[in-house]
């Protein structure tokens, strides 16, 4: 590939042709701040703050869109370039919604860390502001008073997902991001994902809170609350506490929530475990039955079920019939649990920690109250169990590991790894090739179809039978193998799908990492490694061998599939109208 | 929407049309949002769906597009569209009032269309006839030196 020299601040560096000021900048020892920019997602260069001097141009160019040339020289922090991002970042503020002291990005904000690093003056212009609307939803909300029109998350949601039911409407001044005709964002075909928030450089989007009512379940004393975690929860909550990324805080995040006054502290592993048991049930009847639809597809993601719904409701009678873990928890909680303890299930309030958004929007489902009230009463993303810890004043730092409570805590790492793209997969294939075989087998790693790449694919081979499986994450892939089914070209069995890029380890209800980080750090793929890093050590890494599963159907669902499993386990899904 | 939308067989047979014509056309959307415009006069989201549809592009990309280019409307306009000059003349003569007027009298917000499609209510810049503030119109007409108490008089003779 052709190179191209040019010089930094004086200093010499040498990068392929076609690399941006930006990266050149990186290699050469200097960051340039960024606002509008992500990796490989948006550069649009429209928020102004990357601008640097090019020796022999008049303007200031974006370091983020301008390619690099020979013998070109950069300056990336002149006087002319500061003065040009300290008026930026003023105007930007004079249309702001200051109200920074309890904002949920306080401290987290990257628009607060430039106005910090440049010394701006907050009242700099003074001015009209744009009128902006608040819209706020069972999952989220969009305060446009504290947007800087970034359209980072229209380019999350137009290239990653493939939605695009936001975009920026008007002009000028009275430019928003919103939906088409205005309409509330819970209105249009958005499927939850909540990949938006991640990629908000400021406070304008967020999650529902739903702290509240956590803290007045656990104050009722009438109600005996039961907090359920995700697999991917405890590799990400202790970041909100300065912790790096990718570390594993299983042992806190329990003695946490212990403090923070749960009746009960259980592991969603091993409901994750009970979904394979009955998925991988459902996928071998179908495999023997050659009028099932095949391939079947996984039903673990919200987003993702969404998705079918509203854009390819004639390919839902591929999706397995399988509530996801969380429900499954949930109706596990209210029916065998509520009974063996001879609790009244109107009274189990189950609070489930997730990774996501789309969540809050599942437990609202039709279909999803195995005993005649909600399988799950509310869901907490990672970031309000952080925010409730800290409102407890809990000091994290400092407690002590502490374990999943008895009887049913126990999940297996065939469950944690639900977390990670390709993990449902490979905790299937686990139990699946057991079953086939009639053996216990010892060779359990399935890395084929681990990693971060967007489609994987493998052929497995289980007891004479050849089984073609695949993995995809995000909409944008799903959308690739989707219109391969429906062109009839599409030659799988199996296939796992999960909304968000890498799976639930990076979901919409994770701890928000700026773009400053996550432009030079592969975030998922850290979180993923704690996780598999678990599993390696872990003795118990099959579901079919955990003693929670085995009890519960010894003691209560009889059989995988069985006809109260489907009644407790399963559920329907239906078509959604997209306008 | 405030207005039902509605269209004929040959509004429909004509949007297939320019849109079959422009199906593998890149950059196509622009000229097929003008051509849906003119053959319903505006952009309703019925029509903004089938475009999308069609092409498969998100609806907001279209919606985000028809809102910034003024030469799209997303409402139908009404039979006889009524402006009232909010200029600085017409307006230190009452032109406030008659606009406050015209709205409880129509039942319908500035810039907005009645259901029935025959007025559009329109709050103007100064339409540079101010030695007759306040002024009116509807239409080519222009209505000068008028008070609240006429409005319903004039709105009267479009009554039809």
């Amino acid at each position: 590939m052709k190179e191209v020299t040019l010089k930094i601040n004086g200093v010499s560096v040498t990068v392929p042709a076609g690399t941006k000021i930006l990266d050149a900048a990186k290699k050469a020892g200097f960051n340039i701040p960024t606002l509008c920019y992500l990796k490989d997602i948006c550069n649009d260069g429209s928020c102004r703050i990357c601008v640097v001097e090019v020796k022999g141009q008049k303007k200031l160019i974006t370091a983020c869109s301008a390619t690099v040339k020979d013998e070109m020289e950069v300056f990336t922090s002149t006087p002319k370039v500061i003065a040009a991002r300290k008026t930026t970042l003023e105007l930007m503020l004079s249309n702001h919604n200051k109200n920074c002291l309890s904002c949920a990005r306080s401290t987290n904000c990257e628009l607060q860390k430039l106005s910090l690093e440049y010394g701006c003056d907050t009242k700099a212009f003074q001015g009209a502001v744009t009128k902006s609307r608040v819209d706020e939803n069972d999952y989220l909300v969009r305060d446009n008073s504290k947007c800087i029109l970034c359209r980072r998350c229209v380019a999350v949601c137009n290239k990653i997902q493939t939605v695009g039911v936001i975009g920026a409407n008007n002009r000028g001044f009275a430019s928003e991001i919103g939906c088409a005709f205005e309409k509330k964002l819970d209105n249009t075909s958005c499927i939850a994902c909540g990949q938006c928030i991640n990629v908000c450089p400021t406070g304008a989007l967020h999650e529902k809170d739903d702290t509240a009512k956590v803290i007045a379940a656990i104050e009722d004393p009438e109600k005996y609350v039961i907090f359920g975690t995700a697999p991917s929860v405890r590799v990400a909550l202790a970041e909100e506490f300065g912790y790096p990324i990718g570390t594993d805080a299983e042992g806190k995040m329990v003695s946490a929530i212990k403090r923070v006054g749960a009746d009960k502290v259980f592991d969603v592993n091993m409901a994750a475990d009970m979904t394979i048991m009955e998925e991988g049930t459902e996928l071998l009847a179908r495999l023997k039955d050659k009028t099932a639809a095949l391939p079947m597809i996984t039903s673990c993601s919200p987003g993702w079920i969404r998705f079918i719904e509203f854009y390819y409701p004639e390919l839902l009678p591929h999706l397995s019939s399988c509530k996801s873990p969380q429900q499954m928890f949930g109706a596990i909680m209210k029916t065998y649990y509520a009974e063996k303890f001879n609790i009244d299930p109107k009274k189990i309030y189950v609070v489930s920690v997730m990774p996501c958004v789309a969540k809050k929007t599942e437990i609202l489902r039709d279909d999803e109250a195995a005993a005649g009230v909600p399988d799950v009463d509310v869901v907490l993303t990672t970031r309000e169990l952080a925010r409730l810890i800290k409102a407890k004043s809990i000091d994290f730092a400092a407690l002590p590991n502490e374990e999943f409570d008895n009887p049913i805590g126990q999940g297996t790492t065939a469950g944690l790894i639900f977390g990670a793209t390709g993990g449902v997969m490979e905790a299937a294939l686990r139990t699946v090739a057991d079953v086939l075989t009639g053996e216990n087998l010892e060779k359990i790693d399935y890395k084929a179809v681990r990693g971060t790449a967007g489609i994987k694919e493998a052929k497995v081979k289980i007891a004479g039978n050849e089984i073609k499986v695949c993995v995809a994450h995000t909409m944008a892939n799903a959308r690739k193998i989707l219109e391969d089914i429906k062109a009839g070209k599409c030659d799988y069995h199996f296939i796992e799908i999960m909304t968000c890029p890498g799976g639930c380890v990076n979901g919409g209800g994770q701890p928000i990492v700026p773009s400053y980080i996550s432009n030079n750090v592969d975030v998922k793929a850290l979180r993923a490694k704690a996780i598999y890093d678990k599993d390696k050590k872990s003795g118990l890494r099959k579901s079919h061998e955990n003693p929670v599963v085995k009890a519960l159907y010894e003691e209560y669902f009889d059989h995988p599939n069985s006809h109260k499993a489907h009644h407790i386990l399963h559920t329907t899904y239906h078509k959604r109208e997209k306008y | 929407m405030s207005n039902q939308f509605k269209e004929t067989q040959e509004q429909r047979d004509k949007l297939n049309a320019v849109l079959e014509e422009q199906k593998n056309v890149p950059g196509s959307l622009m000229k097929v949002m003008q051509q849906a415009q003119e053959i319903y006069g505006y952009l309703p989201l019925e029509v903004q769906a089938r475009i999308a549809d069609f092409l498969n592009i998100p609806m907001e990309e279209i919606y985000g597009i028809a809102t910034f280019y003024a030469q799209f409307h997303t409402e139908p306009s009404g039979k006889y569209k009524v402006g009232i000059c909010l200029g600085t003349a017409c307006y230190v003569k009452g032109s406030g009032d008659i606009l406050e007027k015209l709205k409880t009298l129509l039942k319908v917000d500035a810039g907005k269309t009645t259901p029935d499609l025959k007025y559009t209510l329109d709050a103007t810049r100064c339409i540079g006839c101010c030695g007759l503030a306040p002024v009116m119109t509807v239409n080519e007409e222009v209505y000068g030196k008028i008070t609240v108490d006429d409005v319903e008089r004039i709105i009267a003779k479009y009554n039809d």
